[in-house]
């Protein structure tokens, strides 16, 4: 149910997230999606790679400061209020949104939405049981390698 | 392990009352040899209207004339031998961060006399033959080098003369020659501990038992650093070129004070301010006389470094006297919003929090005329989370910690790993940008 997502430390100078794409080009490593988050002084920048590990290895390697954690992966209907219902169980759940970030490559069109919920072990379940279509891994890797090539 | 007393290390036990005679006759030796062969040393002691015979006890120091490191520059570079070049048999010389460097010499005696107190230096940590010691300070005019390389010798352990840099060599030859000793300074043994991290193998796969460790002042908080991450024992040595190189004080394995060789060397404590001199536990600035160095005599030499003398006599049975470790040089002190800094508590304050690692830098800069400092400090690689406001929670606590034991806040920047230049010799823990305008930020 739950992806790993990649954060890596930058801090704010020219270039920099160029090095980044640049290490993980020589591991052949492509980037399924991703974000940056900045603040005046430093950046954090969070990928989705279908080889975590192997990500996480070279990055560490290159000496960034890196983390792993578990985001969950949902598929939205890319129609008004897609969104909106989500956010209804998460808040009904009491689950508080700690970042998202979307895109749109799914099948049928469909809109993407990566979570970050405060508490991950609930999250999966009150979305589940309310009849949310969360991704498995397979199925987001296998979705957006398709989309990608199409 | 028994006890065992090495010969040479005799004098470290004196009995108090055969010390002070020895060092009174020493004295008394040393101010005659000033007196009669360096000119600067007898017009000063003219000016203030002594002579060697004023000298009748071991008080009487106090009458004499203090020397400052300009002094050494001013004479450069052989102005204050005690001895004519042809019995001077080596010569060192510092760094000098500004202009001359400062030269001093040595005749056989001295090396002798130089040989005999790293021997001891290295006797007090518990390190005898059959040690092999890693010598990573770097040789050449530096003091370091060869310091620490006649005294192992001297002790009869094995050393493996490398001097500093090329860090995967070291790993390599500390793992393969069974190294159990090591001399460097203190950040570059961080900087190995933290290539050794990454590598093939640990700590548990070396036989490195015993770190001695100066040349670069250094806070007890790094001692636990570095004594955690690597299992070894970590020593502080005091020296410094001007009175003899390395090997003036050693801490013994009560790790509660560096031990001065009294015998060779008289210690005092003065007001940095007014010079008086200060009684034993009050913290003031350290000041050497040299007592049986015949080439480059020292007379009340102003170290600029800062600590007390400790009175209470130490469990390790050594009857020469402590001093406090010495975590700071009053040349480092900058004055930031009239408040004074030490590079020392900025690593103290880092180091308490236990996440970040002790890869840190001060910049300093000027602002319409004051002075003020910008702190940079690496983040780990583990403790990174994918929220924002973890970092910037982690950027507060760093920033408290300093605030709390500076009592100022000044901003903190969380920098990538490695970000900040590694020494191999000396950690340069200051950048100064307050001349470059238009470099500063």
């Amino acid at each position: 149910m739950k992806l790993k997502q990649i954060s890596v430390f930058l801090e704010n100078r020219p270039g920099h997230l160029n090095q980044i794409c640049g290490v993980l080009k020589e591991a052949n490593i492509n980037l399924v999606t991703l974000t940056l988050a900045d603040t005046s002084e430093f950046g954090l920048l969070r990928l989705i790679v279908r080889e975590w590990e192997k990500a996480r290895a070279v990055l560490e390697n290159a000496g960034y400061a890196v983390n792993v954690t578990e985001v969950i992966a949902i598929e939205v209907p890319n129609e008004p209020g897609g969104l909106h219902r989500i956010l209804q169980v998460a808040s009904k759940g009491r689950l508080t949104v700690e970042y998202m970030y979307a895109f749109t490559f799914g099948r049928n069109g469909n809109t993407q939405i990566v979570f970050r919920f405060s508490n991950m072990e609930r999250a999966a379940e009150v979305l589940t049981s309310a009849g949310i279509n969360v991704l498995s891994a397979v199925e987001f890797y296998e979705e957006n390698s398709l989309g990608n090539c199409s | 392990m028994t006890t065992h007393i090495h010969p040479e290390s005799m004098p470290d036990y004196l009995d108090l009352n055969a010390l002070r005679k020895v060092q009174l006759e020493r004295l008394r030796h040393t101010v005659s040899r000033c007196y009669e062969n360096v000119a600067l040393f007898r017009s000063r002691m003219e000016e203030a209207g002594i002579t060697p015979a004023d000298i009748g006890s071991l008080e009487d120091v106090h009458k004499l004339p203090f020397t400052e490191k300009s002094d050494l520059r001013d004479t450069y570079p052989y102005g204050l031998f005690a001895a004519p070049m042809a019995q001077v048999v080596r010569l060192h010389a510092s760094s000098g961060t500004t202009g001359k460097p400062i030269v001093v010499g040595y005749t056989k005696a001295d090396l002798d006399v130089w040989s005999s107190v790293m021997l001891r230096s290295f006797a007090a940590t518990g390190i005898t033959h059959g040690d092999v010691i890693q010598n990573a300070y770097g040789y050449g005019l530096f003091t370091g080098g060869l310091g620490a390389h006649y005294g192992a010798e001297r002790l009869g352990a094995t050393v493996v003369p490398i001097s500093g840099g090329n860090t995967e060599r070291q790993i390599m030859v500390m793992k393969d020659f069974g190294v159990t000793g090591v001399c460097c300074t203190p950040s570059y043994f961080v900087h190995i501990i933290e290539k050794i991290k990454a590598g093939a193998f640990g700590f548990e796969d070396l036989k490195v038992r015993v770190g001695i460790f100066g040349a670069e002042p250094w806070t007890c908080e790094m001692r636990n650093y570095i004594e955690q991450e690597s299992g070894i024992r970590a020593f502080d040595i005091y020296g410094l070129s001007e009175i003899i190189g390395p090997g003036v004080g050693i801490e013994c394995p009560e790790q509660a004070g560096l031990h001065i060789f009294e015998d060779h060397f008289l210690m005092e404590i003065v007001d940095p301010q007014t010079g008086e001199p200060l009684p034993d536990g009050e913290e003031g600035e350290l000041v050497f006389t040299t007592l049986t160095k015949q080439a480059f005599p020292m007379i009340r030499y102003r170290t600029h470094d800062i600590t007390s003398i400790i009175k209470e006599k130490c469990d390790c049975g050594r009857t020469i006297k402590r001093i406090k470790r010495i975590r700071s040089r009053s040349d480092d002190m900058m004055i930031i919003r009239g408040v004074n800094v030490f590079p020392s508590q900025i690593e103290a304050a880092l180091l308490s929090l236990r996440e970040t690692l002790p890869h840190y830098q001060i910049i300093l800069t000027n602002k319409g005329g004051l002075d003020q400092i910008d702190v940079e400090v690496e983040v780990m690689q583990d403790l990174i989370g994918d929220r924002i406001r973890e970092i910037e929670e982690m950027r507060k606590r760093i920033s408290h910690a300093i605030e709390n034991i500076i009592g100022l806040r000044v901003p903190v920047h969380l920098v990538e790993p490695g970000a900040i230049a590694r020494s191999e010799g000396k950690a340069k823990r200051v950048v100064d940008r307050r001349n470059k305008q238009g470099g500063a930020q």
